[in-house]
């Protein structure tokens, strides 16, 4: 569900139009916003209740997202949910650079949900397309402004004025001001069009393209409290929730007056359900206490009766043995085809066939879900949350307390991870149902990690049935693959279908992919790189195999594929699909980087494989090393990552972090799995769930081709080529292909 | 309820709880010292980690009746000591930090590592360093912890 918002709402038919509407309208709106107004917030949403606003001096507003202080300071509102893809300091980059400002006069501010911001979410890698132009026009109507009201105090003519950091300068009388001591004056100035405005040449940037260090880092290392879980507000209690093991299972009854007795706790209750969405608010059962740990440890001692309904049937044993039965039968539907996969099939030289699938994941964010909320015996409500969606947040919390969205306040607060979980809102109506049914008192709702692994809108699971055939010169002619996914009545769960243009359709002859359904209901929804960090590892290590029974160079005969690329389709946005030209330059560039013609030389049990994918506007290709022991243990030695993501890199030391984090992520993801049984999930925290320790992290060598596109986002598009380059590199190194995960090192033993 | 006084980070405390009250919830509900943090409670992921007399500790749990007179710090008070600044510092000049969930236990992992050895091999530091970061800053953090120490940052691992 959250993925049809992200890709329908958010993705821009034609670039950046709906915010770039929005963000002309606020500059507008903000030039003629006259007089002093005084900031309301103290730096982060998190601690403005729990410490009292720092003494400010007036500011000038110039706009919605930058005020200009006497003093010079230059207050940037960053908009979007920081959840560690360092968007809070990238995207004022973006503004400061246009404004010409000196980052040191920089003061970033996060801001709460607000409509006069335009849409404020963290998916898609969509903040750097959509903000690009918008946010450096928005930085050009401040510098404007700034320019005028420097002509208007000197008499000059503005073509005569210049800027250099924080100050207009006028180079025939020798004259300059500061940005602060024209602020004043600039406010009362009329608009000028945004839109109309020149912008700076790129060899002209001193912000843009330098490695500028994640804001929040110096709070972050003196450990003060800036996450969702620091929130601290007057007369609050803390709270747990306990929901049914099996998804959407209802209370029937609990020990309520035995847990209430209980020292220390100050309340205990039922919370009901509302409608049908598993991530939505559903039935379970509050306890508040003075102190989190206190309602944790009475949590030890509440008796639920649940009814558990169909849901109680789920069992990841039986999804197994469906997905053999269905990938025998016909298929269900099919999702797309070009020429006549059968006969071309029935007339290739040698037919290769293969079963790959991966598990359910969990997105397992470090820190465990949790929410403030306060419903006011009033009606409205104010909420404190790290959420990836603050929009979402507000519609649960409307439909679900049945309250109106105006008068719901929601602080966005720095979310110690997301990947995708945080788009969901459960944890946030959660919290303010409870804070309601507790008589209207603030509440800090905390998950255990237990909740997390349990209840999440999972990566789904997937079989992928493959025949390929290949002519007498290894060339691939025809490429079936039945897949086999779940659904609920007849329609796929978000995020478990598979892309009909999935490379490489359209660049071979003949090709039919065909889909079948697993009846299933479980929560899923989008995780990092959504659909791609799956089907990506099927497809590219299935071409492996491919290349490997054609007696291919398997990097060399990804780019024989990627030379007969069929012709762009008409009218198609630039970027919006994968383009063979990028594609095959980060291919030769990540062969050449990592030395891919020397691995004829490695030791047996040590490999290289290779990957590419196009995913969020971004595309990538990697190399990695494995060093698989005679036991079958293997380490990861290095991972070379070459990506395309346009024609600037906008945070250097930022876009490094996130594609060597995007490696480690993958790297992890081969050792994870979500089952089900009896209709819960299996496993309950990090010990049956690891996540990749440091002594197992590879060396990153990260590139990325500068081309003539317009920058795009980085969260995402790293990550998915990491599995089967990794899996294409065991198989190289032991002749074993993974073609099922999580990874069972022993099948990889070797002598 | 039991009566237990503590000192963290330098300043004596007297706090009323449980005695099986996790250290970890004492400081942040209690004492309102909220840099450690709450990952996964079974000492698994060490986002809680402080140091009692100097030695890294998992302090979700820890037991606040086993705190005793051991000297409690935390990443409030790591600065306090010059190695503590250095390992910040260092932090900072590699920009190690994506969400920063983790960071402030790995910074006291990082500290009472160096404390002990002062110019640790990749070996050492992958010994030492078993606290979880989900966001993979894991490159970052071992060059910070050789800025840290002075030492040459490069990764002598087997490539």
């Amino acid at each position: 569900m959250a993925l049809d918002m992200i890709e329908t709402a958010e993705e821009p038919t034609s670039p950046s139009r709906r915010f770039f509407l929005m963000a002309s309208a606020a500059a507008g709106g903000g030039l003629v916003l006259s007089g002093c107004v005084t900031p309301s917030a103290t730096e982060g949403g998190a601690v403005a209740a729990a410490t009292p606003a720092k003494p400010s001096q007036p500011v000038v507003d110039i706009n919605t997202f930058v005020a200009i202080s006497p003093d010079g300071t230059i207050r940037i509102m960053a908009k979007n949910p920081e959840i560690g893809q360092g968007i809070k300091t990238m995207l004022p980059m973006l503004i400061a650079e246009e404004l010409d400002a000196d980052w040191k006069d920089v003061k970033l501010e996060q801001a709460d949900a607000d409509s006069k911001y335009g849409s404020q979410i963290a998916g898609g890698s969509f903040a750097t397309p959509n903000h690009w132009t918008p946010h450096r026009q928005v930085g050009a109507a401040a510098r404007a402004m700034l320019l005028a009201a420097a002509a208007q105090k000197w008499s000059v003519p503005v073509e005569e004025l210049t800027t250099g950091p924080s100050v207009v300068k006028h180079a025939a009388s020798k004259k300059s001001a500061t940005y602060g001591e024209l602020a004043t004056v600039a406010a009362t100035l009329p608009a000028p069009d945004a839109t109309k405005l020149k912008l700076k040449d790129a060899k002209d940037y001193r912000i843009i393209g330098k490695s500028i260090k994640n804001w929040d880092s110096p709070r972050i290392v003196r450990g003060e409290p800036i996450f969702g879980i620091d929130v601290t507000v007057p007369g609050m209690k803390h709270a747990v929730f306990t929901k049914c093991p099996a998804f959407g299972g209802k209370v029937v009854s609990a020990n309520l007056d035995e847990i209430k007795a209980m020292p220390g706790i100050h309340d205990a209750f039922i919370v009901k359900g509302v409608g049908a969405d598993l991530m939505g608010l559903v039935d379970g059962v509050a306890i508040v206490a003075d102190d989190w740990w206190t309602a944790k440890k009475a949590r030890e001692s509440l008796k639920v009766q649940w009814d558990t309904g169909d849901t109680s049937k789920f069992s990841t044993a039986s999804y197994d043995e469906q997905a053999k039965t269905l990938a025998k039968g016909a298929p269900q539907s099919n999702l797309a085809k070009a020429g006549d996969a059968a006969a071309a099939m029935s007339g290739a030289a040698k037919v290769i066939e293969a079963s790959y699938s991966y598990p359910f994941l969990v997105h397992a964010p470090l820190e465990p879900q949790n929410t403030t909320a306060h419903v006011k015996a009033d009606g409205s409500v104010e909420i404190w949350s790290p959420t990836q969606n603050p929009g979402s947040g507000i519609n649960l919390v409307a439909t679900a307390l049945g309250v109106d969205k105006a008068k719901i306040k929601l602080h966005m607060v720095r979310a110690g991870g997301g990947f995708g979980r945080r788009l969901s809102s459960d944890f946030i109506a959660e919290a303010a149902a409870i804070s309601k049914q507790a008589g209207n008192i603030p509440i800090k709702l905390l998950w255990t990690r237990e909740d997390d692994v349990q209840h999440d809108p999972f990566r789904p699971g997937a079989y992928h049935n493959f025949k390929a055939g290949i002519d007498k010169d290894g060339k691939l002619v025809s490429l079936t693959n039945h897949f086999v996914s779940f659904g609920a009545n007849g329609r796929v769960l978000g995020n478990a279908n598979l892309p009909a243009t999935e490379f490489p359709a359209g660049y071979i002859p003949n090709h039919s992919y065909d889909q079948s359904l697993i009846a299933g209901n479980m929560p899923t929804g989008p995780m990092r790189a959504p659909v791609s960090n799956a089907v990506c590892f099927v497809y590219q290590s299935f071409l492996d195999e491919v290349a490997s029974a054609a007696g291919k160079d398997p990097l060399q005969f990804r780019l024989d594929l990627l030379a007969n690329a069929p012709p762009p389709a008409a009218g198609a946005r630039p970027g919006a699909a994968m383009n063979a030209k990028r594609m095959t330059d980060v291919l030769t560039t990540v062969r050449d980087r990592s030395g891919w013609a020397t691995r004829a030389s490695l030791p047996k049990g040590t490999g290289m494989g290779c990957a590419f994918y196009y995913s969020h506007q971004g595309h990538f290709a990697h190399v990695a090393k494995v060093k698989v022991e005679p036991n079958g243990q293997f380490r990861v030695l290095k991972v070379w990552v070459v990506g395309d993501i346009g024609s600037q890199v906008i945070n250097p030391t930022n876009a490094y972090n996130q594609a060597q984090g995007s490696v480690v992520d993958g790297v992890s993801q081969l050792f994870q799995k979500i089952t089900f049984k009896d209709g819960h999930v299996e496993q309950t925290n990090f010990y049956d769930m690891p996540l990749l320790h440091l002594d197992k992290a590879p060396q990153v060598d990260v590139h990325f081709n500068i081309t003539d596109n317009s920058p795009t986002g980085l969260g995402e598009p790293a990550l998915p080529p990491v599995l089967p380059a990794v899996a294409n590199a065991i198989a190289a190194a032991t002749g074993k292909r993974i073609r099922t995960l999580p990874v069972n090192t022993a099948d990889l033993r070797w002598t | 309820m039991a009566s237990y006084t503590i000192n963290v980070n330098g300043k004596t405390q007297t706090v009323d709880a449980q005695p099986d009250m996790p250290l970890l919830w004492v400081l942040r509900d209690k004492l309102n010292v909220k840099g450690p943090k709450f990952g996964c409670g079974v000492a698994a992921c060490g986002a809680c980690s402080v140091h009692l007399d100097g030695k890294i500790t998992r302090a979700c749990v820890t037991p606040i009746s086993a705190v005793g007179a051991k000297r409690v710090t935390t990443i409030e008070g790591i600065g306090d000591s010059k190695l503590g600044q250095a390992v910040q510092k260092a932090w900072l000049d590699v920009d190690v930090v994506q969400c920063g969930y983790c960071q402030a236990g790995q910074i006291m992992a990082a500290t009472a590592l160096l404390a002990e050895t002062p110019k640790p091999s990749d070996q050492q530091i992958d010994a030492a360093m078993t606290n979880i970061c989900r966001c993979g800053t894991y490159v970052r953090i071992r060059e910070a912890i050789k800025t840290a120490a002075g030492i040459d940052t490069k990764d002598t691992r087997e490539v």
